[in-house]
């Protein structure tokens, strides 16, 4: 059990959170524990769709051996309030992927927290992030790497783009890097926007309704989320059917 | 086939077209040329039921019906086909599911049976053997890290699956080298060229026409036609320059 008080705003890392439904979860369990062994290779898919509740929060504690590689594919799309809180602490060549889809309408809240530590030198860490965001929904994504100070030859990226399909939907991004070794590459992109406006006349020229034309964009935009994935097609189908569920 | 009547259109309040009339006939090749800013892409752009361009005056009937009362989508189930002079790049989405979607869709608005992924597949392969295209290239991304020239035969190779009654195709020839222009020429000849079809070239060159032979050409001015012969206007044009014709 966590005895800590329930978070405020305050809190950078529950600013945006739906504090209401996280009452309703409060105490949160201890967060789940894995540990990958040197040089073993692990693999899982997060979906949070609902299923388990209005609100849920999965929090999970990753720690990499030297020379293991994980990789987590996750998809984030409501209930009201959804939640992927991920620490992932990295020794020696270790290598993990992270590739996410959070898709929300109505008034969802929907988020990934990520902290990817690399403690030693020579891991590698990707992290591939698509927000497809309508109505009053509110996706967001907070994520820290950290490079300690012996972890040279570090090199991580974030890749974290977010579509809005309606001017009241909120995106929030914050990639963040605290370095303290001074030979790594790290790599950090973010962008906010919506459906290119030609891109969707070119394909409505063709004879896609707007709907179809709507669906095929932002099919694309996801998708390179979950490449990969031994799950990637099931991945895929819960996204579109979000994703049209969206549209509709 | 096309009938434009005192056709006025406006983009982000600015006057373009300015009572512009224009009728092609089912069987016919019509070539539009005319200096920059005289309106001829804006008019392909309005025909096509662009977003942002909008018709103030005039009217525009399609095999008997309102073009302009349709979106976009119904012009092309209509069997109206625009070919962009700037075709568009879409990552992540496949040419070959881009053309099979979209060619089911007009299918089905058509009462028609959607074509099977192996029927869709053949047909694909006919029409981009027809433009010297790789069958690799339909599987790849539409119009994604393809060249001017590339992205031109694209257009054709949609064209040639989507098999419209009416194409109007805005300077295809543009950024094309010789032997691509004379693939896309006969390219054009061979879809287009029936007698219940019809095409309009917008162009600024009497190369395209040396290979796709209209049968009127116009000279769109200052958002009107301002004149029109045969073929052989194209050649004075291309002699004399356009200060001559217009003026």
């Amino acid at each position: 059990m966590n005895a800590l008080p329930l978070p405020t705003r305050k809190l950078e890392d529950w600013r945006y959170a739906d504090l209401d439904a996280l009452a309703s979860l409060w105490p949160l369990p201890a967060a789940e524990q894995i540990i990958v062994a040197a040089g073993d290779r692990f693999e899982r898919a997060i979906i949070l769709d609902g299923s388990i509740g209005e609100a849920a929060v999965q929090q999970i504690d990753l720690t990499l051996e030297a020379g293991a590689k994980a990789a987590i594919y996750a998809l984030n799309i409501g209930g009201q309030y959804g939640r992927i809180e991920l620490n992932v602490t990295m020794k020696k060549d270790a290598d993990f992927k992270l590739g996410c889809a959070q898709i929300g309408g109505g008034d969802q809240n929907i988020e990934l927290v990520t902290t990817v530590t690399h403690a030693e030198e020579g891991g590698t860490s990707s992290q591939t992030v698509r927000n497809v965001l309508g109505q009053k929904a509110t996706g967001t994504y907070l994520g820290k790497v950290a490079v300690a100070r012996g972890a040279q030859q570090t090199d991580s990226v974030q890749d974290v783009k977010a579509m809005l399909l309606d001017r009241t939907a909120t995106a929030n991004a914050k990639p963040e890097l605290e370095i303290y070794a001074d030979d790594v590459k790290c790599a950090h992109g973010c962008a906010i926007g919506e459906l290119d406006a030609m891109a969707l006349y070119y394909l409505q020229s063709r004879g896609l309704t707007p709907a179809d034309a709507k669906r095929l964009l932002l099919q694309a935009f996801v998708a390179g989320a979950f490449d990969g994935a031994v799950d990637e097609e099931h991945l895929q189908q819960l996204a579109l059917a979000k994703l049209s569920e969206l549209i509709a | 086939m096309l009938t434009i009547n005192n056709l006025h259109a406006t983009v982000a309040d600015k006057p373009i077209l300015k009572g512009l009339d224009l009728t092609i006939n089912a069987g016919e090749i019509h070539a539009i040329m005319g200096p920059n800013g005289a309106g001829k892409s804006t008019l392909s752009y309005v025909l096509g039921g662009r977003p942002g361009y909008e018709v103030t005056d005039g009217s525009v009937a399609f095999n008997g019906e309102d073009l302009l009362e349709k979106e976009a989508f119904e012009r092309a189930a209509a069997g109206l086909f625009i070919g962009f002079q700037y075709p568009v790049e879409i990552p992540g989405v496949s040419n070959v599911q881009f053309l099979r979607e979209s060619l089911n869709a007009q299918r089905q608005s058509r009462g028609e049976d959607p074509l099977s992924g192996g029927d869709f597949l053949k047909l694909a392969r006919e029409k981009a053997g027809l433009l010297k295209m790789d069958m690799e290239m339909l599987k790849r991304p539409v119009n994604v890290g393809f060249s001017g020239g590339e992205k031109k035969r694209n257009e054709m190779v949609q064209m040639g699956i989507l098999d419209p009654k009416l194409a109007i195709l805005d300077e295809t020839d543009s950024g094309l080298d010789i032997d691509a222009l004379r693939i896309v020429g006969e390219g054009i000849n061979s879809i287009m060229r029936r007698p219940d079809k019809a095409v309009l070239l917008i162009t600024h060159y009497q190369r395209l026409l040396d290979y796709v032979q209209p049968d009127f050409v116009h000279v769109l001015a200052a958002g009107r036609i301002v004149k029109s012969g045969g073929p052989e206007l194209a050649r004075e044009l291309e002699e004399h320059g356009y200060a001559e014709v217009v003026a």
